[in-house]
């Protein structure tokens, strides 16, 4: 009996193509769901589900929750500003707490890299992580990739082109992996001072200039500048960003004519992208929200609906 | 396995059931078929067939899947597969026909109008199958039926596509996938 089991979702890495292609085809049912006069299925009814957040994020931990309580799960948020103490002990103490409450799921988000496995590795719980570090962001990954097949209608054999900061991005990080993965060619392009060191360790080309990086593309991904992550030395300014890096109606020109734009959002607009592009009839950025909350509610189901051992089937 | 009703037999069986349909509703006004997936679909199918033959009208069809809707989604089969329902209308106020292929513990049927009733709020919902094999968990009954049978714990219905259409066997149940309180039919 070949069968992949999904006990955590903690990265792609690791994830495996059935997996993968497992939860994108779950997520097909459940935005039939989100789509409903009564959005809400009875499924995971006295389930526990908790948001563990101690980096702030409205968008993912809100799209998490509304997935949660879609499925009819207890969904508690939980942020991590208030602790002071060290952040190993904080972890580990709070996940103590959270196995006794009896959660059924832990939905993470945290600074550091591995923040993810280290709750994995100490809980009885499912953990999903919703961004931790630099490391990734797995279910940024899957609803990019879903939203990618519902225009597209497929992944392989489609060129995509990830754009911006590319060294802190755990989005990109996620991306790289889980695309390739399903047969699509990924196309990194950043300033060279926010490509990592070894490019080589994303297996796929990369660009230092955004125009080449385009030609031909059939999905452009932009990622947002992260203005708190950067101190000032890494790109003069946000102006000089845009100008040589941002997508413009003329850049976005460079790429396949029936060509999608992508942001993971919060949208820095003018900087990576430009008013037109983002709001223009490329832009599939509003149905990459849609499809977040399909796809959470996809991998909360799956890890929850089987207590101790949910499976995935090959 | 043995033939507990041919194709001959569903057929025929089938074109009564659309004109029963038909007789208690007067017509077809507000009138859906809802077939429960998947082995509802092909019955469902059928019905709307014998429906426009008999009234030169087309009825709506959609269907439900009841995966996320089941009394045992937690400790069910490892993660089913779980289809898209499609209700094509609204339902709001219509006479919507749930249609499966078997009826057994009744539990399938009751998590069929959990999810119907996500959708608005019909008038009446009645329920129509090829073959009632009894032994009900829950107080449910079907409104249509092509044939009611008594068919032992240890054996299974299924309707099936055959090449001269669909045919109701029973066959020993070979793999205990559904444990007592949890089948699914």
């Amino acid at each position: 009996m070949s069968e992949a089991r999904l006990r955590h979702l903690l990265g792609i890495e690791g994830l495996g193509r059935p997996a993968a292609e497992r939860i994108l085809e779950t997520s097909r049912a459940f935005l039939e769901v989100t789509r409903r006069p009564v959005r809400k299925v009875p499924t995971l009814r006295g389930k526990t589900i908790v948001n563990l957040f101690y980096e702030a994020s409205t968008r993912t931990r809100t799209s998490f929750e509304l997935a949660g309580k879609r499925l009819s799960a207890d969904v508690v948020n939980l942020g991590g500003s208030s602790s002071s103490t060290s952040k190993g002990e904080t972890l580990r103490d709070t996940v103590a707490t959270l196995d006794a409450m009896h959660a059924d799921v832990i939905v993470v988000r945290h600074a550091a890299s591995g923040a993810a496995q280290y709750l994995a590795d100490r809980t009885r719980a499912a953990v999903v992580n919703a961004g931790d570090g630099m490391h990734e962001h797995p279910t940024q990954a899957l609803l990019d990739a879903f939203t990618i097949l519902q225009h597209k209608g497929r992944l392989a054999g489609l060129t995509v082109a990830i754009c911006g900061d590319i060294m802190h991005s755990r989005v990109a990080r996620s991306n790289a992996l889980l695309l390739p993965l399903l047969g699509a060619e990924v196309r990194l392009a950043g300033p060279r001072t926010l490509l990592p060191a070894r490019t080589e360790a994303f297996g796929c080309p990369v660009f230092d200039r955004i125009e080449p990086a385009l030609e031909g593309v059939d999905v452009v991904m932009m990622l947002r500048i992260q203005k708190e992550r950067l101190g000032g030395a890494l790109f003069p300014t946000l102006r000089e960003y845009s100008r040589v890096f941002g997508l413009s109606r003329a850049r976005l020109a460079l790429a396949h004519r029936d060509a999608i734009v992508m942001h993971p959002g919060p949208l820095n607009r003018g900087v990576e992208i430009s008013d037109d592009v983002a709001d223009g009839s490329s832009s599939v950025i509003l149905d990459q929200v849609e499809a977040g909350v399909a796809v959470r509610m996809a991998v909360l189901y799956l890890l929850a609906s089987e207590p101790g051992q949910p499976e995935v089937p090959a | 396995m043995r033939v507990l009703l041919d194709a001959e037999s569903v057929s025929r069986g089938l074109r009564r059931v659309a004109g029963e349909i038909v007789e208690r509703h007067r017509g077809t006004e507000g009138l859906v078929l809802v077939a429960i997936r998947r082995g509802g679909i092909p019955v469902a199918d059928r019905i709307a067939y014998w429906i426009r033959e008999l009234e030169r009208r087309d009825i709506p069809v959609g269907s439900v899947d009841i995966t996320l809707y089941r009394d045992d989604a937690a400790t069910a089969l490892p993660n089913p597969r779980i289809g898209a329902s499609d209700i094509p209308c609204s339902i709001e106020g219509a006479r919507v026909v749930l249609v499966d292929d078997v009826l057994f513990t009744g539990r399938t049927v009751r998590a069929a109008i959990d999810a119907l009733m996500d959708y608005g709020r019909p008038r009446r919902i009645e329920l129509a199958v090829v073959v009632d094999r009894g032994a009900r968990e829950l107080p449910i009954a079907a409104d249509y039926v092509v044939r009611s049978a008594e068919v032992g714990s240890a054996e299974r219905v299924d309707v099936i596509e055959s090449e001269d259409g669909l045919e109701a066997v029973v066959q020993a149940v070979t793999i205990p996938t559904t444990p007592p309180g949890r089948s699914s039919s």
